[in-house]
């Protein structure tokens, strides 16, 4: 599917648009074309033919300057690998890609020049350095010379609220901490293009509030520069994003703003029920999805009750399915109508929930 | 450190290129790794007491076996031999090591490869402490032996142009040999950690560190004249010894300054091609997405 360009959070002149040398438009600070990647694992015998995982197939994607763009998608959904094909960690296996109009395959050390990356859960560095050692080594490889070095992290300390630890060891560091000081490394080159791999992953609520309110910050005292995040945090994509793209299985399934998204599914009735113990599961045509109009249902088991998330072409398909529901034996606990959020747009397109891993999966799943 | 190494940065022409700048951190980096692991005091304990205690097994060994002939040439041959292999060992291991410590240890691959720098100078700069620690650990065995064994070298006739050209040539050689390992361990699991070790092992038998090359088999010591540390080793042991080298029979048709020709000549190609094995080795890496990988299964 090939994704739509909306304007963005910013307004974009868009009679600036040039188009490169490479072909590249040059109000994109990210662009991808066909981008694919597949994986071929052997077995433990040599000669067991290597299997292949479609990590990415066919991705066509286009940030503008400027942009805080979103990947959501559940795990082994293929967007890490699309951050390390743009961060030139890994190489496409087939189609381009381009990051501030330099190619990923050709033009790695330049790239590297503009770039920052900032991964959730790593290990943030050299556990026997200081935070301000860490730093600095990371931005004299960066080329930064000293004193705009040793400016720029003190300056950044100060803004994540880690001045007063600059000289403790990060193996003493809290992951909440690890992962401020994480982010100072990935900004502290001034970087025209940020990648946020799952930057929250594994942070309390109020780290995770800390580190979106940074991100937000730099993208406004920044205009110019652009953050591609991924994320399989619903929450966190429709907070930040300007656009988003929901990707599952290495395909992309939509790119646009979170409102417009959202707005796909404003015809449908959205409900969240909780019942009494459903039982064992029905033979398939005496399942709720059985009833006419129900569009997509979600079933969570919970401490001696039911979760069914709900959505509905009319509001009118409800008392069937209460009905539908009394035969099997249940009673309604409470009912909710909600607003349509990203995880039921992505129920919706893709009929499972964001909690499912995916990565674990051969090409013949593509089929 | 930080500030030596802040004032090498400094220097305009390393400030400019990415392979010095890169290579000053890295070194930088190295050291911290290598003496930030115990005190100071027990560091120092450490790199005096290791160095004395390896080379103390093989003396009594030889002492065993002849009786305690230490004022034989022999003897001066393989004491020095060993002394100096230290530093094969330590150069070897300490750049192909610092693939596994980043990727497997810190996990910092990812970090370290989405920034400017030189990989290359990267992985050289991170051998440089190790090779520090392995120039003193030598520095301390030889010692050790004058004191102890009365090793027959004298200052004033050490052939010094001799011994520091031979050794940066043996060093150097050392390192690229080091780069292709560790550019090989790029796609290679955790279990290959030792893949310095085990190289550096193999040299021991067949670079005339402790006994000449025509102890072994004639269709092995072919594979003594291909590695650079033979020639280094026997340089560096005339270069110590002065006339008492002469009668060792290894290389013995060679003249000092042939030993250095073919030395530079192995060391140049050596370096020419770690650089080409390197390149290729991350493409490859990249290619199968093993930049990054974590093999702690």
């Amino acid at each position: 599917m090939q994704p739509e360009l909306l304007t963005g959070r910013k307004a974009y002149d868009e009679t600036v648009s040039t188009t490169g040398g490479d072909g590249m438009n040059e109000t994109l600070a990210i662009e991808t074309r066909d981008v694919s990647r597949i994986y071929r694992l052997r077995g433990p015998r040599h000669k067991d033919d290597p299997k292949e995982i479609v990590a990415l197939k066919d991705v066509s994607l286009e940030v503008r300057r400027g942009e805080l763009f979103g990947l959501l998608g559940p795990n082994g959904a293929g967007k890490t690998t699309l951050i390390k094909i743009l961060a030139t960690l890994l190489l496409p296996t087939s189609g381009e890609a381009f990051v501030d109009g330099l190619n990923v395959v050709t033009e790695m050390q330049e790239i590297r020049r503009r770039i920052g990356m900032v991964s959730g859960g790593e290990t943030s560095g050299y556990g026997l350095l200081t935070v301000e050692e860490n730093l600095w080594m990371f931005a004299r490889f960066y080329g930064l010379d000293n004193r705009t070095a040793r400016e720029r992290i003190n300056m950044m300390l100060e803004v994540v609220g880690l001045t007063d630890r600059k000289r403790t060891k990060i193996s003493d560091l809290s992951t909440g901490l690890r992962q401020k000081m994480n982010f100072v490394r990935g900004f502290v080159s001034d970087p025209h293009i940020v990648f946020l791999d799952e930057p929250t992953l594994g942070l309390d609520v109020t780290a995770a509030r800390e580190v979106r309110s940074f991100v937000r910050q730099w993208l406004q005292d920044h205009p110019d520069r652009t953050i591609l995040l991924t994320t399989h945090y619903m929450a966190e994509a429709d907070e930040l994003c300007d656009r988003l793209a929901i990707i599952d299985r290495g395909h992309v399934l939509a790119c646009d703003t979170p409102t417009n998204l959202k707005r796909r599914l404003q015809r449908e009735a959205i409900f969240r029920l909780r019942v009494g113990p459903l039982g064992p599961k029905p033979r398939r045509d005496e399942m709720i999805e059985s009833v006419p109009g129900v569009r997509q249902v979600q079933v969570a088991e919970k401490n001696g009750h039911t979760d069914l998330s709900l959505i509905l072409e009319r509001e009118d398909v409800l008392p069937e399915v209460l009905a539908h529901l009394t035969r099997r034996g249940s009673n309604l606990i409470s009912l909710e109508k909600r607003e349509p959020t990203l995880e039921d747009v992505f129920i919706d397109m893709v009929g499972r929930g964001l909690d499912v891993d995916t990565s674990h999966r051969v090409d013949q799943d593509h089929e | 450190m930080t500030a030596i190494a802040d004032r090498i940065l400094n220097i305009p022409f390393v400030r400019r290129s990415d392979a010095l700048r890169t290579f000053v951190v890295a070194a930088w980096l190295g050291w911290q790794i290598e003496s930030n692991w115990a005190d100071p005091f027990l560091f120092a304990i450490y790199s005096l007491a290791r160095p004395i205690a390896s080379v103390l097994i093989l003396v009594v060994m030889y002492a065993v076996i002849t009786d305690g002939a230490m004022e034989q040439p022999i003897f001066s041959y393989i004491y020095l031999g060993n002394a100096l292999y230290i530093l094969v060992s330590s150069v070897i291991t300490g750049v192909s090591w610092a693939v596994i410590d980043d990727r497997e240890h810190y996990r910092t691959m990812k970090q370290l490869y989405t920034a400017p720098l030189d990989g290359y100078a990267y992985l050289m700069g991170r051998g440089v402490a190790r090779m520090l620690i392995g120039t003193i650990s030598v520095l301390i065995t030889i010692g050790f032996g004058l004191i102890a064994f009365h090793l027959p070298i004298r200052l004033a006739t050490i052939d010094w142009g001799l011994l520091l050209l031979s050794t940066a040539l043996g060093v150097a050689s050392l390192a690229a040999m080091g780069l292709m390992l560790g550019s090989l361990t790029m796609m290679l699991a955790r279990h290959f950690w030792a893949v310095g070790e085990m190289v550096a092992g193999s040299l021991y038998l067949f670079s005339g560190a402790i006994f000449p090359l025509e102890v072994l088999p004639p269709w092995l010591r072919p594979l003594g004249f291909v590695f650079p540390v033979t020639y280094w080793l026997e340089a560096a042991r005339r270069a110590l010894l002065g006339p008492q080298a002469l009668g060792f029979p290894t290389l013995a048709h060679f003249s000092d300054w042939q030993l250095v020709g073919i030395l530079s000549g192995m060391t140049a190609v050596l370096i020419v091609v770690s650089g080409f094995f390197y390149r290729w080795a991350l493409h490859q890496a990249k290619e199968k997405g093993l930049i990054d990988m974590e093999t702690a299964y």
